[in-house]
């Protein structure tokens, strides 16, 4: 894995170095600061912010499942929410008609997922951009199509409700400890991406969004790996869809909009392309916007006169702020964050100097 | 009888959106997310302009067909000006934020309710009786009518026109067509004024027909089908495609599941774009310059 050195210099002398998660002891000592506050948490913060904790490791988990496929493998989908609502529409209709489980709803929407990965990648195999994107929008629509006929047939036209998940006799429903489920999940996924993109598989994904006849020269599977980035990708969004599904306790088709889809798109835009951070950070942007926005709001005099017209204008702002990311960051608020770094590195100069950094 | 006429209206409303989608892609090989939501700012320009021109009805429309226009130069000018030369995927969601920008802007302005511009406009609607025995209303009847127009006029245009010519030749090569001296930013603007224009007139027709709510952007979405099917690139395609999906659409909400009709036009689509993703019309090689 390639990355650009964060120590002031390139000391790397092997392999290991380079695919090495950490490379300097400051940024293993803060990942550590990191990780020992992440269990603290729950315990200081009140039970609002617990929720918004629990909804941007969801996100997380989503985003990075797109990151995989867009961000690395190059293959465009507009079809996200479709994938997160088979999962969650997996996990409902286990349980309510079979009453099944949690440790067999989860890797049962892990499973439909797959499936349907393997039916959204398979145009990919033939089309390309542009097409690609439209075919994946024209499954999203199928896909929550079911979904709504499931329950208008069922007679859930409202929804399914889902019970807590029951595990070894005990129910999950305290906030806390659904913090920390989620958590093991947003962390497992991370670690699950890192290592597939710092393995064969990644290097290959990330080959074929380069160029694809050139990946297919170097003797990459091209159509394989494809095929493969949308199963993995459309699995792991099926299970955040199905943890959706729980910790809300209630499916619906209203959730899984074309909206949403466009939302995870700008997770993995706001971020920055090509980086698990930039979807980690897209997640909390995307997710914490419309709570900004509406504390923004409420600052305002006669509050309440705009309590009406909130998702309108959580709507223009959400468009606004996608707009002026694509326009003025592309590279998204990682390309913030790496141009920060750079300054640092490269102080007290403002550019690297001409012929690269010395290796 | 009535199940021919619903067919025919049902194409002429994805014809007339669908060139519109065809129009900014075969110029500028953008496609145009937001084309649902400019369509429906069309509807909502033209109540805003009845409310205030009450008693003329033509200067009403004139002035709202005159504002999409703008709308539609403005669109490119300040917006999608800026993302020439982008990776075309850059570009095209930059449409999607828009639409989302527009639709948020449009509750915001006008309010999520139900609206009818017919009234304000003080028009009537009488159905009208064909010589069959199927019924149409009026506005529906203009909309055919409107739409057979505006085919038959970009057909000249695109033909014959001086800037039909240089709209043509700036989507064949753009590179070459501004090696000659065509300016290529007035026809990238004229492209998606005139696409804005025809989305928009379909958007007045539909909302004088039947009413206006948020709802309308699910219309544009599903005519996008229509142009894809017909092939991104040609109007005659569009208007084929949208003869296509309509009568799928009809049929399947007649002879199978009133459900279905949101997710037909795109179950089609899929098989489009396994069989031919070029469309029936359309020009293969383009799917290699994405």
């Amino acid at each position: 894995m390639s990355r650009s050195p964060r120590a002031s210099g390139y000391f790397r002398t092997g392999y290991a170095q380079e695919i090495a998660l950490t490379q300097t002891r400051l940024e293993r000592i803060s990942l550590i600061i990191f990780v020992l506050l992440l269990p603290a948490f729950p315990f200081l913060a009140t039970a609002f912010y617990l929720d918004l904790a629990c909804q941007v490791f969801l996100a997380s988990i989503g985003a990075f499942a797109l990151m995989l496929l867009t961000g690395y493998a190059g293959q465009v989908s507009l079809g996200h929410a479709g994938l997160l609502s088979a999962g969650a529409f997996t996990a409902g209709i286990l349980f309510r008609e079979f009453n099944a489980p949690f440790w067999v709803t989860l890797p049962a929407a892990a499973l439909s997922g797959a499936l349907l990965g393997v039916i959204f990648g398979l145009p990919s195999l033939r089309l390309r951009g542009l097409y690609l994107a439209v075919s994946t929008l024209a499954l999203h629509f199928v896909v929550v199509y079911l979904g709504g006929e499931y329950e208008t047939k069922r007679g859930f036209s409202t929804g399914i409700t889902v019970d807590p998940p029951r595990v070894a006799g005990y129910t999950i429903s305290n906030p806390r400890v659904w913090y920390f489920v989620l958590l093991v999940f947003a962390a497992a996924a991370l670690l699950i991406c890192l290592n597939l993109l710092r393995s064969r598989t990644g290097r290959a994904w990330r080959a074929i969004r380069m160029h694809e006849t050139v990946a297919e020269a170097l003797g990459i599977g091209v159509a394989a790996h494809k095929l493969l980035a949308f199963v993995i990708s459309s699995s792991m969004a099926a299970v955040a869809g199905a943890l959706f599904a729980y910790y809300r306790g209630f499916v619906s088709v209203e959730a899984f909009s074309l909206f949403l889809s466009i939302q995870y798109v700008a997770m993995i835009i706001v971020g920055g392309m090509g980086s698990l951070l930039g979807a980690v950070l897209g997640a909390v942007f995307v997710t914490l916007f419309p709570y900004a926005i509406e504390a923004a709001l409420m600052q305002l005099p006669n509050a309440q006169a705009y309590a009406g017209v909130l998702f309108a204008v959580n709507y223009a702002a959400f468009g606004v702020v996608m707009i002026l990311f694509l326009l003025f960051e592309p590279l998204g608020l990682v390309g913030i964050w790496r141009r920060l770094q750079t300054y640092f590195l490269l102080w007290p100069f403002r550019h690297r100097p001409l012929a690269g950094p010395r290796r | 009888m009535q199940l021919a006429v619903n067919i025919i209206v049902l194409s002429a409303i994805y014809a007339l959106i669908a060139c519109g989608y065809v129009l900014i892609y075969r110029v500028s090989r953008v496609l145009n997310l937001a084309h649902g939501e400019l369509m429906m700012l069309g509807a909502y320009l033209l109540l805003a302009t009845a409310s205030s021109f009450g008693g003329h009805p033509v200067i009403a429309i004139g002035a709202a067909i005159g504002l999409s226009l703008l709308v539609g130069v403005m669109v490119y000018l300040f917006l999608m000006r800026k993302m020439t030369g982008e990776m075309v995927l850059a570009a095209v969601l930059t449409t999607v934020a828009l639409g989302i920008l527009l639709r948020g802007l449009m509750v915001l302005i006008w309010s999520a309710q139900q609206q009818y511009p017919g009234q304000a406009l003080g028009a009537a609607n009488p159905a009208l009786v064909l010589p069959g025995g199927g019924r149409i209303s009026t506005f529906a009847a203009l909309l055919v009518v409107t739409t057979v127009l505006v085919y038959a006029g970009l057909f000249v245009f695109l033909r014959f026109g001086r800037w039909g010519v240089r709209m043509r030749a700036a989507g064949q090569n753009p590179l070459l067509a501004a090696q000659r001296g065509i300016n290529l930013h007035a026809v990238y603007a004229l492209a998606w004024g005139l696409s804005t224009l025809t989305g928009s007139l379909a958007g007045m027709l539909i909302a004088l027909d039947s009413g206006l709510t948020n709802t309308m952007v699910v219309i544009g979405l599903k005519a996008f089908p229509a142009a894809l099917v017909g092939g991104l690139d040609s109007l005659a395609g569009a208007l084929i495609g949208a003869l296509i999906i309509g009568a799928a659409e009809v049929l399947s909400i007649q002879y199978i599941d009133p459900l279905l009709s949101d997710v037909v036009p795109f179950l089609v689509l899929i098989v489009m774009l396994v069989l031919r993703p070029w469309g029936l019309l359309g020009t293969r090689e383009e799917l290699d310059r994405v």
